[in-house]
């Protein structure tokens, strides 16, 4: 199990390393060096002086040894400047990745909980008016784009009804006296966000909910629990579902980094101050080492939680053995 | 003494698209404390269904649609569903054709006892596992504490089925379906399955519903014997008289049909055609198609279920 994880982190790195390689390199590609920006905020500027600083940015360097002066800065734990807020990209990077990591995951435990219900009430009626009904709304709500969703939404509960707030954080301003005035306040600006990047996940996986469970149901130790004189809730929970559990749980994983990369567009969209509007406004504004962080902790996000669904595999499946 | 087990009139039908289906047709019997009873057929007969339907196991699109099974005075097909549950695996346990897809395999053997002898027998979770390990030794498991830790996956087919009657047995069942426990064995398992079973049922004194297409296994096991085609009765009476001299055709094609020890034939006989399906069934007798003594009226008319000699009933009109 060890050596199987420790394989697993080194391909995670490798691969970690190519990609932002190719993304560094996409990057300088890109127009408009800080050189070039002094040059645009102050023309004037002597020949001399522009040689002279880049050789200081080490911009007259060749990609490849950019590159790896970049990774020896930020292994070492030095991740930059943010050349847009002129403030360490540490500072920066912490609140954005913990908005965008709550905003994933309860969106990740809202798809859950509303999914598996009614992926099991499906299952357990298959064929039936509320399978069709239900099937439906899991189609419309995989084929609705979130930005589209999210948009209506602001225009339904923020412009017209005014219940929810259209965007942003907290209320600015607002001092909480205690966790729970947090938690409310903070809470309300969730709410729409949540609900826009959901509503796919919601129907996808209430889909392979349904499939799985009734895969499950199908078979005899299902006969054999009941057999025995179990009740059909543990019959459903405890039997088909916990079966039912082994395909989703890599499924659930790996959807895991497609919430999270949609929340990188809700984000700018709901003006978010997660990872995605951070991405958004760095590359937009040319803030290069703030780019790049983001870039390779979201990719680092996505393959990590490819590891996680593999090893959970394992935790759910005792016929799995990683040897 | 009255009987444990009292099936009377039970049908059970399928209603499918193609229209409603009877696989079980007024059938009826009685098992009394330490009987065994066997039922014979054909595949597809109904004898699957029948054990289903006392388990009260039979979902939509099926409907047990008459009669009533009394366990011990009570039918089962009047309680609730709290009450068959706490029958169900207790009182009355069944043990399913397939062992390799009948356990859980996310679940450990220990795990599945468990939960049924802490349901049942209301022991605490310690005392649950010292039963559950105690079975699995009973029915002849080496090692059973291991064992008991073990998920099916790292049982042998016949290791899982000596579990699956661990498991039957746990709760201290009256009454036991066996439904052709020994059919996905190889030949040499069959036999020690068989005389575990014999064994237990002895020392248990359990009244059991043993199902099998194997008449030589019927003639181990069982004091009393039914013979089923397609839905319905054919033959019932003491093993050993029905197996010696059956009096129904069909019964006695079955004997015919199976390979005897020492005799080296060319050819095994068999039975002309194959069971009808439903909506072909012929309107009289339903053997009446393949059978080699039919005569006019059995055509028309179906024979009823009648005492030949106070043990014995046959329907037909031509009896051997
Ligand atoms: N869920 C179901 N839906 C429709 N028909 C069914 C269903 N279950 C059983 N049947 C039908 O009922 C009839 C009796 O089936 P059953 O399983 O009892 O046969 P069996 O005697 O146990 O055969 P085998 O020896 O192969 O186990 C068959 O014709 C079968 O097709
Ligand atoms: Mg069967």
């Amino acid at each position: 199990m060890t050596t199987f994880i420790l394989r697993r982190l080194l391909q995670t790195l490798v691969v970690i390393v190519i990609l932002s390689y190719v993304c560094f390199g996409l990057m300088t590609l890109m127009p408009g060096d800080p050189v070039e920006m002094m040059i645009s905020a102050n023309p004037k500027i002597s020949t001399e002086d522009i040689v002279r600083l880049r050789e200081f940015y080490g911009l007259d360097q060749p990609v490849y040894k950019r590159y790896l002066t970049w990774v020896s800065d930020i292994t070492s734990g030095d991740l930059g400047y943010s050349r847009t807020y002129r403030i360490p990209v540490t500072e920066m990077m912490g609140p954005s990745l913990r908005a965008t990591f709550i905003l994933s995951v309860t969106s990740l435990v809202f798809s859950l909980l509303v999914a598996i219900p009614l992926g099991i009430a499906c299952a357990l009626k298959p064929n039936s008016k509320l399978d069709y009904t239900i099937n439906l709304f899991n189609f419309a709500g995989i084929s609705l784009p979130s930005f589209w969703l999210g948009i209506v939404l602001i225009i339904i509960f923020a412009v017209k009804l005014g219940w929810l707030p259209a965007g942003g954080y907290q209320t600015t301003g607002m001092s909480y006296p205690s966790w729970w005035n947090e938690v409310l306040d903070k809470g309300k600006y969730l709410i729409l966000p949540v609900v826009s990047l959901s509503i796919q996940s919601i129907g996808r996986f209430s889909r392979f909910v349904r499939s799985s469970m009734l895969e499950s149901l199908r078979n005899d130790f299902i006969r054999t629990a009941r057999a025995k004189g179990m009740s059909a809730r543990v019959v459903i929970w405890r039997h088909a579902f916990r079966n039912a559990l082994i395909p989703l749980v890599t499924i659930i994983a790996i959807s895991f980094s497609s919430i999270f990369s949609g929340a990188l567009i809700t984000e700018t969209l709901f003006a978010y101050p997660g990872v995605g509007r951070l991405i958004y406004s760095s590359i937009m504004g040319n803030d290069f080492n703030v780019a790049m962080i983001s870039f390779v902790i979201s990719v680092s996000m996505v393959l990590i939680m490819n590891l996680v669904a593999d090893i959970l595999y394992g935790v759910v499946d005792p016929r799995i053995s990683y040897k | 003494m009255n009987p444990v087990v009292d099936v009377k009139d039970l049908e059970t039908t399928f209603f499918l698209k193609s229209g409603p289906f009877r696989a079980v047709n007024r059938i009826s019997y009685s098992i009394n404390q330490a009987e065994t009873l066997g039922i014979v057929g054909e595949s597809g007969c109904g004898k699957s269904v029948t054990s289903f339907s006392l388990m009260r196991l039979i979902d939509r699109p099926g409907k047990v649609t008459h009669g009533q099974a009394l366990l011990n005075g009570k039918d089962l097909f009047k309680l609730s569903e709290p009450e068959i549950e706490s029958v169900r695996g207790g009182q009355m346990a069944m043990i399913f054709q397939e062992p390799m897809t009948a356990l859980n395999p996310v679940l450990t053997i220990g795990f599945q006892m468990n939960e049924q002898i802490e349901k049942h027998l209301k022991l605490t979770k310690k005392d649950a596992k010292d039963r559950a390990i105690e079975m699995l030794q009973l029915v002849g498991i080496p090692s059973a504490a291991e064992r008991y830790d073990n998920y099916s996956h790292q049982l042998s087919g016949g290791m899982r089925q000596r579990a699956m009657i661990a498991m039957a047995l746990s709760c201290n069942p009256q009454f036991l379906i066996a439904d052709e426990p020994t059919t996905a064995l190889d030949v040499t398992i069959q036999a020690q399955i068989l005389e575990l079973f014999q064994n237990l049922q002895e020392k248990l004194k359990m009244s059991v519903q043993f199902i099998t297409h194997d008449l030589g296994v019927i003639s181990e096991v069982s004091d009393k014997v039914l013979v089923m085609y397609a839905g319905q009765m054919c033959e019932t009476g003491p093993t050993q008289e029905v197996l010696t001299s059956p009096r129904h055709p069909y019964t006695a094609a079955l004997i015919e049909s199976r390979p005897q020890m020492g005799h080296r034939i060319d050819r095994l006989k068999t039975i002309e055609g194959s069971v009808p399906a439903p909506h072909e069934l012929p309107v009289g007798c339903p053997f009446s198609n393949r059978c080699s003594r039919v005569k006019s009226e059995c055509w028309t008319i179906k024979p009823a279920f009648v005492n030949i000699t106070p043990t014995r009933k046959i329907a037909c009109f031509n009896p051997l």
